[in-house]
């Protein structure tokens, strides 16, 4: 499906930026990865971005937010943040391999990789295109090529940074990895395209855990893609924990292919954020693949948060399960859009998808739509999609019990968000998010 | 304890309570019996606080307090407590977390400090054996899945935890059969003391066999139509309600 694009201003203006990005680059600009680049940039101009009138974009119109809130002309990614400042973002856990990024830069001393080499490599993206050339331009050009968000291919064109991670074949990777993404917006307005890649190898295992913050109260873009190759019989799990501020622009696109006999868990856990729209991607392209998508986002004030999933079958025998909530307080928006395709070799296909939602004013607002196209003919699909309120009758029980409102309300919320939170193996993670959570339902 | 003036209620449009008169004091169990729809679990809602329903006159004192005037949960911390006819479930809130939500709030507005888990945990298990109510139940979500009878028995082992002044039982006896019945008969008789007391909403007279009434009241179409003692009880068990509704339309 082509875009039918307007052209907005912002996309010229990204030509523009684009010319001042390259000559930054000097003898760099002769890569092979900069190839990818123009190709990306070639996209652009001749799509320009999503406009309201585009299918995919329909509810979320990001020019508009982007045009109102940032100044593309006056972006600064300096950052002025102390030690002490980058450590309060960083979990209670220090059992873990950290790597952190400052407005898209990656920052070496906050970064700490525990496991051996010979199991996990962890660069950032431009020193592992010169280290690891061959194998990060396969996988580069050829997820530029496939795929079509307007988005990814702006990243594409100014991607230069980003977490680079390789797990060797037959390796467990005990301790997670930790990727920290901080926007200082007290400097000026930061924008900037994180660009990662995950390899992870067969028969190893892996959890990788990315979260986002703020410093400041100026508005920020960051548009990320991440590419994972989840290789054979791999298992692994990737979190999302967007914690930015009510300021934050953030188009994410995460594109995931699995082969065979891989088990792979995504979550994706938005709690801020002004206007976040995620694309999350996974194709199965093997048989026997197993993938599960969890998603949850507790939203108030007037954020935006959309996510767009698309979950592939290309072979037989694969499973995949998606389940994302919605809590939505104040006039707080969320979309939910789910694809499933079954191609006409995926028999035997097992897909599941629930969305559901909970508005606690009249003034939140919700649109889910499940999407199934399915070519094979001996499959079993089922989706199922609600929006509603809290539970008069449940909350009543618990006042009734000496329960104030306000812990009624949280116990619910809290509950309603259990299938999502009880699924998450890490004890330190799965606090951290009791915490976030208690904290906004109080 | 507890005085119930000239009460009416009503839901969307429709008066259900049309003039309640109760007086409850420290140490006694009443009765309310009455046929279905006469209004008692309605009188049971709005002494918990159940917003759906509309006072439009009356009053209702609780230990010298507005009764009315309190929160579903202010109730509760003044001590009421009602065991519903209908228990809800609530998948996903654990049975142990949500009582112990309960108590600590319930000790807060008393001015107590909290139970630690290990003082919580003896005094779960103590009321647990009260009511013969088994560990498993307890580790499950709340009230999920759970029978009606294993349902009945939750609530009356929640009111042995919370030790309410003033507990409302509306049908408590409905579902269970003869042995279940007798436990949590017996669970209610244990909790009796001098300073607490009892409403016993049934439209049998069985669960009076064993909870024995000083006070039996019908209720019928919104109003006490008659009050009596235990014998009250088995003249209704004996010849129906239709001689009730027979006096009451002769009144009119
Ligand atoms: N939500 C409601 N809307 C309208 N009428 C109701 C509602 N709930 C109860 N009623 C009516 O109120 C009357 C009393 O019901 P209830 O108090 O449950 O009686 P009881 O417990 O004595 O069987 C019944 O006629 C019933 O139909
Ligand atoms: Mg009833």
């Amino acid at each position: 499906m082509k875009p039918k694009a307007v052209k907005a201003d912002i996309a010229s203006k990204l030509v523009d930026k684009f010319n001042e990005f390259e000559k930054e680059l000097n003898g760099h600009s002769k890569s092979p990865m900069h190839t990818v680049r123009k190709n990306a940039l070639e996209e652009l101009k001749s799509n320009g971005l999503p406009g309201p009138k585009d299918e995919e974009y329909k509810y979320t119109n990001l020019v508009k937010s982007i045009e109102k809130h940032i100044d593309l002309d006056n972006v600064s990614n300096d950052s002025s943040l102390s030690d002490s400042e980058v450590e309060s973002f960083l979990f209670d856990n220090e059992d873990a391999n950290i790597i952190v990024f400052i407005n898209g830069l990656y920052a070496a001393r906050h970064s700490k990789i525990i496991s051996p080499v010979s199991d996990l490599v962890v660069l950032d993206f431009e020193e592992a295109f010169m280290q690891h050339p061959e194998e990060v331009i396969a996988h580069f050009g050829n997820y530029a090529a496939k795929y079509k968000d307007p988005y990814a291919s702006v990243n594409t064109a100014f991607s230069k940074n980003g977490a680079f991670i390789k797990v060797s074949p037959g390796k467990v990777i005990e301790k997670p990895i930790m990727i920290h993404f901080i926007s200082d917006t007290r400097q000026g307005i930061p924008v900037y395209y994180p660009r990662n890649l995950f390899i992870i190898g067969e028969r190893s295992e892996v959890n990788i855990v990315e979260s986002f913050h703020t410093f400041g109260d100026q508005p920020s873009l960051v548009n990320q893609v991440t590419e994972i190759v989840v290789s054979k019989e791999a298992k692994g799990s990737y979190y999302k924990l967007q914690l930015e501020s009510d300021n934050a622009q953030r188009v994410d696109n995460t594109q995931i292919h699995q082969r065979k006999d891989s088990v792979f868990n995504t979550y994706t856990l938005t709690f801020g954020g002004a206007m976040v729209r995620n694309n999350l991607n996974i194709a199965l392209e093997d048989p026997h693949c197993e993938t599960h998508m969890y998603g949850l986002y507790l939203i108030k004030g007037n954020a935006h948060v959309d996510n767009h999933t698309v979950v592939d079958h290309i072979m037989p025998e694969s499973f995949s399960n998606e389940i994302y909530k919605g809590i939505l307080d104040d006039k707080a928006t969320g979309v939910f859009n789910g694809k499933i395709f079954v191609r006409q070799d995926a028999q035997k296909t097992n897909a599941f998808q629930s969305n559901k939602n909970i508005l606690l004013t009249d003034d939140a607002k919700m649109n889910s739509k499940p999407q199934l196209e399915i070519w094979a003919d001996d499959v079993k699909c089922s989706h199922g999609c609600t929006t509603g309120q809290l539970d008069d009758e449940q909350m009543f029980y618990l006042r009734s019990r000496g329960i104030s409102a306000e812990s009624a309300r949280a116990i619910l919320l809290h509950a309603f968000a259990a299938d999502v939170l009880e699924t998450v193996k890490f004890e330190f993670i799965r606090e951290h998010l009791d915490r976030i959570i208690h904290e906004r339902l109080h | 304890m507890l005085t119930i003036k000239n009460l009416h209620a009503q839901i969307e449009d429709n008066q259900i309570l049309r003039g309640i008169n109760l007086e409850v004091k420290p140490g006694e169990v009443h009765a309310i019996m009455g046929p279905n729809g006469s209004g008692k679990s309605t009188l049971a809602s709005v002494l918990a606080g159940r917003e759906d329903y509309e006072v439009t006159d009356g009053e209702v004192i609780f230990e010298g307090k507005d009764l009315l005037d309190l929160a579903p949960e202010e109730r509760a911390r003044e001590g009421v407590f009602l065991a519903f006819q209908y228990p809800v479930e609530i998948p996903g809130v654990s049975s142990t977390n949500f009582l112990k939500t309960a108590v600590n709030q319930i000790r807060e507005h008393k001015g107590l400090d909290p139970l630690d888990a290990v003082s919580f945990l003896k005094l779960i298990k103590e009321k647990m054996k009260l009511v013969e109510i088994d560990q498993s139940l307890l580790s499950r979500s709340l009230n999920e899945g759970f029978s009606g009878g294993e349902k009945k028995r939750n609530e009356i082992f929640q009111m042995a935890v919370l030790d309410p002044k003033l507990a409302i039982l509306d049908e408590t006896d409905s579902g269970l059969d003869i042995d279940a019945l007798r436990i949590v008969a017996n669970g209610v008789n244990q909790l009796k003391r001098a300073d607490n007391a009892v409403i016993v909403v049934t439209h049998y007279q069985r669960l009076l066999d064993y909870i024995i009434p000083d006070f039996v009241h019908v209720l019928y179409q919104g109003r006490i139509v008659k009050s009596g003692d235990k014998s009250l009880a088995l003249e209704l068990e004996d010849k129906g309600y239709d001689w009730i509704k027979d006096e009451v339309g002769s009144l009119v």
